[in-house]
């Protein structure tokens, strides 16, 4: 039975593109049928995120108002065979997302893949409720910083009444991944602990993403980070979050604070 | 002074936490939500109203979480004196 994964977050630029890519591109690696679903209508990110920009031809909206068939507007994955993008649509009509369309292409989605990993855009208008409303799974991407975290609590708010399943009286299973996480900054006591954030939103960890070149490096290669150097610490972080969405019980690594130059000749010299 | 500082304070995620946690524990009860505190409310208001008159924004609702034990703080004002109109039993 399919599963739908919603990434979301309320607040913009936290990561939920990257972590769309990543977790698509984690699970479809297990060998699962995986398609990632851009609902950013206008301003669409994760085509670009997955190197597919020059391979788009039809997108959500042509399916939704009959122009193209939903098999013409997926793309495959050029590293992955069982990974496809459906790409949003850069028309200007805010509206072009109707909840009918929507509906029926998840449903068509939901018969022929494993998993459907939705990328929410930032906000909590249409775009997003539209996202999150067949979610199974919603991935909540929080970065420990305080606007972060109390978009990401508005956010489970609206997951918990505006979601089919809310509308059914079930609950969305909804995990928390911290992502942008300064372990320097931790061991400082400049940035909120694990612990808060944790305890604030309530949610299960999914994940902690540290803050990292790799993220952005593999970002300018157009390859989801999770499979561009899969021994990169964001890497693992992703393929482990990946286990634990499949119902593996893996204990989440908390990132060590990375010696700096000093740091490593004292260790050489120990 | 800086050096001082630097050792014998926190950091000022403390400070975060605390403000986030003032700010949520309002937003919640505000913005609603189906969440445990948001439905005991509505349950809290719904069974005081049947008595006597209440408003929504009268009714507080604060669960402060701990291990060992967490405590359900609720709160409700009224307007004016309650007439108790104590009836016997039969």
């Amino acid at each position: 039975m399919a599963k739908v994964i919603t990434v979301t977050s309320g607040k913009g630029g936290v990561g939920k593109t990257t972590t769309t890519a990543a977790i698509g591109a984690a699970l479809a690696r297990t060998g699962d049928k995986v398609v990632v679903v851009d609902f950013d209508v206008g301003l669409r990110n994760l085509d670009l995120i997955m190197g597919a920009e020059r391979r788009v031809v039809y997108d959500f909206v042509n399916v939704i108002q009959g122009d193209a068939r939903l098999p013409q507007a997926l793309i495959k994955d050029k590293r992955l065979d069982s990974l496809f993008l459906l790409p949003a649509s850069q028309t200007r009509d805010k509206d072009a997302l109707t909840e009918e369309g929507v509906d029926k292409v998840i449903d068509d989605l939901r018969r022929h893949f494993d998993w459907v990993v939705c990328d929410s855009p930032a906000g909590i208008e249409r775009g997003a409720t539209l996202a999150m409303r067949h979610a199974d799974i919603a991935i909540v991407v929080t970065n420990p910083e305080v606007s972060s975290v109390r978009d990401s609590d508005r956010i489970v708010g609206i997951l918990d009444s505006k979601t089919l399943k809310a509308e059914r009286g079930e609950t969305v299973d909804k995990r928390l991944l911290l992502t942008r996480y300064d372990a320097v900054r931790a061991a400082r006591g400049d940035m909120l602990k694990i612990e808060d954030v944790l305890d604030i939103l309530s949610l299960p960890l999914l994940g902690i993403v540290p803050e990292s070149p790799d993220v952005l490096k593999a970002s300018n290669f157009g390859v989801p980070v999770s499979i561009h150097d899969p021994d990169s610490v964001p890497a693992r972080a992703y393929n482990d979050a990946a286990r634990r969405l499949k119902g593996e019980e893996l204990a989440v690594e908390v990132p060590k604070q990375r010696l700096g130059l000093f740091g490593k000749f004292l260790r050489r010299a120990a | 002074m800086t050096l001082w500082k630097r050792f014998f304070t926190n950091g000022s995620a403390p400070q975060a936490r605390e403000r986030l946690q003032i700010l949520l524990s309002h937003e919640r009860q505000v913005l609603g939500g189906d969440d445990l505190l948001s439905s005991l409310r509505e349950d809290i208001l719904a069974a005081v109203a049947k008595r006597v008159p209440c408003e929504r924004d009268s009714v507080k609702v604060r669960l402060e979480r701990g291990a060992p034990m967490s405590i359900l703080e609720i709160e409700v004002e009224i307007r004016g004196n309650v007439e108790l109109g104590l009836t016997r039993a039969a």
